[in-house]
């Protein structure tokens, strides 16, 4: 194809834009999306992106249940969530359009494939009449393109057939957008050439569309300008684009190297935290042992006897597979074992929503277990951060002997941001000590015996000659570990056990305030809202308002300062993608009379929500 | 950052000193019911452990919940003793995790059949090698005298007034579909058959199943005298070896023939001789040997007792470390830098 520019556009300065791909599952919306999101890193904007996806992997088409989206939030600031309202809709049809249409802000850019608009499309989406026509649509910014005509036509020369092309019309679309936001096409068109290899004319297809419809956008002044948004001024360093799960794999692994410990993941397959066993499974060559289990109790099961053979026992699901896995648990609990149980949150209860986001395994994780059965619980806040918090869970653990749950959620496992990769070299070694012998001035193992400061039973793992012990699920006596139904026993080993997880609040740091460390209100957080509350507050903040803000990491135990930071403020605001597990839990041990922000739709907070019920708080 | 491989702790190696009998008895006290058959499978387990020439150290026993779960608390090895029904997944995550150590799996056929019976296939079918010894006792005894999964059919006991109205699983047939490489059936009252049974299913590589016909005296008394009773055994059950001929009797005058696709009983002599009777083969790759044996009951058939299958395939935790060392060799131990900086990346320059 061959276009001549006619004249030179304006190209004006953003400093942050949001954009939405929607269309049918199959209209490969997520490929489009991370291509844009790829491009965007490597251009070196900061980013952050919502991908969205119905649970069934093809619902019929033009359906709207079978819809897919794909948002990336992307500045030359420093940004923290996928954007509250796009600015651009790229909608591939009508059950795209009537889906996503109520998010788009006024006057945004709507991007529609018209040749998707038939009367049968119409009709699946419920619409009585075609609202390209009707006059719905007045308030937006809407391009009407014939998709899917244009790249046939573009395409025309290859010899590909229309249901082949047509295939490639996200690529043509993708290149619109290239244009429209002043991108470069060279990363996709390397990744085009790379991915289908094997198939040249495909690539050359795909090529030709992205190219074709970067020329389209600029030689037929269909928008009339384009846009450009800087590079952010990110901390210099080497950077990544990582999704959630990928940085909890990868974390996991150099919890691994950290420790000199070889890592056993079991699993059975569950979304959203498939792509974990997934990332883990590719990595033998790091001593990775992977075990797909034939369900949630054997993985649980067998992450244990790993524990127990000395290896890190990582196992992970999501909320559905932990209460499978509780009564194992409970035997990680009383066997004193350091498991990590990772649980990507998902909309529940039952099978619920699984591929949306929530943060309603909270109380799971402390209490959804039979007796008095106390773990630890550390959440990451970010994408990035999901590898940190794994090197700290598995850190816990393996001090303190005792089993940690590390709660992700669906939106930080999905969702992709600019991670600036740290050196190998700068992470904290992980200090792993093994029982080697009967301690001197003993004459038999004691596997219950204790560390006096953190209350840790000694790691005697089979192979070592001596210390040869058994251990079960049975009430144990203290420092000998036999078997014992003494009523005083059973009290004594119940505190010790939660006085052991309590301690682990001395080998944690403080949690940080974001503001002055008193005033009228303040903020807490935990897990995926981070972005959000936390842009939240700084807009607060910049308006002169007394607010300030903590996101907690660790959630039991509580960081050992928060009791104190609590007192200092009138009113505490407690924003959750739950009923107020979090708040309940502040409530109950520090007698605070926090007030919670709810919203449970599958979908990450919108900045401009917590923004309002700050205000309407702080009066 | 060290780039050698992530081992297990070290452990010194010590020679093995000759073990006996007493080096596998712990300190606590047995809390079985006397007369129960589980005290003559822990003393047998106790009789074959020294002659493996396995150190203590490197043996773990992992358990289940039921009667025969305890077991682990009076062998002096390393031992586990979990959670209903996931002794078979604990030791797996043992097994895969060290393959150096000898794994034992106790289970019941409540524990094993019942609520692990999902663990129990799986792992036979992975080929871990553990060697599982299911107590069948055909009754929960732990929780005082339900039926189980292998209670027969109109049973009637604590929960089944009216008798049970389900068929039982034989557990044999179980092992065998779910691909087991070692299958195999003793009797807690036979000390020396059992104990050369135990010996075999640890030499087996791969997961090894071995049911024990064990007496509960207090549920379930006599479960199995009409054919186990020792003066009548003889006549009752058959001691199945490899390479012999299925002959049976206390004056071995009896034996297996097949007519057509069904084995049949027959006496010896007349024009019948040995030479017609079928011959034992555990290696029979088809196992149609190995399931008409299983399918042998009482009164129809002397109950058959020995090793019913044995077959060598490649056992999961060592194709796992092959894995290992295949990546290895194709991509390096592992550079944790360079799998930290792969993916979408860029500079940002100060």
């Amino acid at each position: 194809m061959t276009m001549t520019r006619t004249a030179e556009q304006p190209l004006t300065e953003l400093e942050q834009v949001t954009i939405r791909f929607a269309g049918d599952s199959g209209d490969g919306i997520q490929l489009t999306g991370r291509q844009f999101t790829v491009t965007t890193a490597i251009i070196g904007n900061d980013l952050s992106t919502l991908p969205d996806f119905p649970a069934e992997i093809r619902a019929p088409a033009g359906s709207l249940p079978g819809v897919s989206g794909f948002q990336i939030n992307f500045s030359s600031k420093d940004i923290r969530t996928p954007g509250d309202e796009p600015n651009v809709l790229v909608a591939y049809n009508p059950a795209a359009l009537k889906v996503n249409i109520g998010d788009l802000v006024e006057g945004g850019y709507l991007i529609v494939n018209e040749d998707a608009f038939t009367s049968g499309n119409l009709d699946k989406a419920g619409y009585q009449s075609n609202p390209l026509e009707d006059g719905s649509l007045t308030r937006f910014r809407l391009i009407k393109v014939p998709l899917s005509t244009l790249t046939q036509n573009a395409l025309a020369s290859t010899g590909l057939g229309k249901k082949d092309t047509e295939r490639c019309k996200n690529f043509f679309s993708l290149g619109m957008m290239y244009w429209l936001y002043d991108r470069p096409m060279e990363p996709t068109l390397e990744w085009i050439a790379d991915k289908f290899s094997k198939n040249p004319q495909i690539a050359e297809a795909n090529a030709m569309a992205l190219k074709a419809g970067y020329n389209f956008a600029d030689t037929t002044e269909l928008f009339g300008q384009h846009f450009t948004v800087k590079k952010a001024t990110l901390p210099p360093g080497f950077y990544r684009n990582v999704t959630g799960n990928e940085a909890t794999a990868l974390g996991f692994i150099a919890a691994s190297r950290l420790s000199g410990l070889p890592l056993f993941y079991g699993s059975y397959p569950i979304t959203p935290a498939s792509d974990i066993l997934h990332e883990l499974s590719r990595h033998r060559n790091f001593g990775v042992k992977t075990f797909q289990a034939e369900d949630e109790i054997a993985a649980v099961a067998a992450t244990i006897g790993a524990a127990y053979t000395g290896a890190i026992g990582l196992t992970g699901t999501s909320g559905p597979g932990v209460a499978l896995k509780s009564e194992a648990i409970g035997l990680a609990v009383m066997t004193e074992l350091p498991i990590i149980i990772a649980n990507v949150q998902r909309g529940g209860p039952s099978t619920g929503l699984p591929t949306k986001t929530e943060q309603a395994d909270l109380l799971q994780a402390m209490f959804g277990r039979n007796g008095e059965c106390p773990v630890a619980i550390v959440a990451p806040a970010t994408p990035g951060e999901c590898f940190t918090m794994a090197v700290e869970a598995v850190r816990i653990a393996l001090k303190h002997m005792v089993p940690v749950f590390y709660l992700s959620d669906g939106y930080l496992a999905n969702g992709a941001e600019p991670w600036q990769v740290p050196a190998a070299s700068d992470l904290p070694k992980i200090e792993v000590n093994f029982a080697k012998s009967i301690p001197e001035g003993s004459e038999k193992f004691m596997p219950y015996a204790r560390d006096p400061q953190t209350l840790a039973r000694p790691w005697a793992i089979p192979g070592t000659p001596g210390l040869e012990h058994r251990i079960g699920g049975l009430e144990k006596q203290d420092v000998t570990g036999n078997v014992s139904y003494d009523p005083h026993n059973h009290e004594h080993m119940i505190r010790t056990r939660a006085e052991k997880v309590e301690r682990i609040a001395l080998d944690i740091p403080d949690v940080e305030i974001l503001g002055k460390p008193e005033g009228k209100l303040l903020v807490i957080a935990w897990g995926g809202t981070y972005g959000a509350v936390t842009s939240a507050v700084e807009q607060v903040q910049a308006q002169g308002k007394s607010v300030s803000a903590i996101h907690l990491r660790y959630l039991n135990p509580f960081p050992k300062n928060l009791g104190s930071i609590l007192q200092r403020f009138e009113k505490v605001l407690v924003p959750e993608i739950n009923m107020g597990q979090l708040r309940l839990l502040l409530r109950a041990k520090f007698l605070v009379d926090a007030i919670g922000l709810n919203q449970m739709q599958g979908k990450p907070f919108k900045i401009s929500h917590i923004i309002k019920k700050i205000n309407e708080v702080l009066g | 950052m060290s780039l050698t491989t992530p081992k297990n702790g070290e452990i010194p190696e010590r020679p093995v000193a000759k073990l006996t009998r007493k080096d596998f008895i712990t300190d606590q006290e047995v809390r079985w019911c006397p007369g129960c058959g589980d005290y003559s499978i822990l003393a047998q387990m106790q009789k074959v452990l020294p002659e493996l020439g396995v150190p203590r150290e490197k043996i773990v026993f992992v358990s289940g919940i039921g009667c025969s779960s305890r077991f682990p608390y009076y062998v002096n090895t390393y031992g586990f003793h979990s959670i209903h029904g996931r002794a078979p997944a604990v030791a797996t995550g043992v097994k895969a995790s060290n393959p150096d150590l000898m794994v034992w799996v106790i289970t019941g056929d409540g524990d094993g059949l019942s609520i692990g019976g999902n663990h129990l296939i799986h792992a036979i079918r992975r080929n871990v090698d553990i060697n599982i010894v299911l107590f069948n006792n055909r009754i929960y005894g732990l929780t005082k005298g339900q039926y189980s999964p292998t209670s027969e059919f109109g049973k009637k006991t604590k929960s089944s007034p009216f008798g049970t109205i389900e068929s039982p699983l034989n557990p044999l047939d179980v092992a065998l579909s779910a691909q087991a490489t070692f299958v195999a059936r003793s009797l807690d009252i036979d000390t020396n058959h059992l104990s050369q049974t135990l010996a075999r299913a640890a030499q087996h590589k791969g997961t090894s199943f071995v049911e024990v016909y064990q007496n509960c005296n207090i549920f379930n008394d006599g479960a199995f005298d009409a054919f186990a009773e020792k003066k009548i055994r003889s006549d009752r059950m058959i001691a199945i070896e490899h390479g012999k001929p299925l002959v049976f009797g206390k004056d071995r005058n009896k034996g297996i023939r097949l007519n057509g696709l069904r084995p049949e009983v027959v006496d010896l002599g007349n024009s019948i001789t040995e030479a017609d009777l079928l011959v034992h083969d555990e290696k029979a790759p088809d196992k149609t040997l190995a399931y008409f044996l299983a399918h042998m009951e009482f009164p129809e058939f002397p109950v058959p007792m020995g090793v019913f299958y044995e077959s060598s395939q490649p056992s999961y935790e060592v194709l796992l470390e092959q894995q290992i060392e295949a990546a290895r060799r194709a991509k390096g131990h592992g550079d944790l830098d360079a799998l930290l900086r792969a993916g979408d990346t860029w500079t940002v320059e100060a």
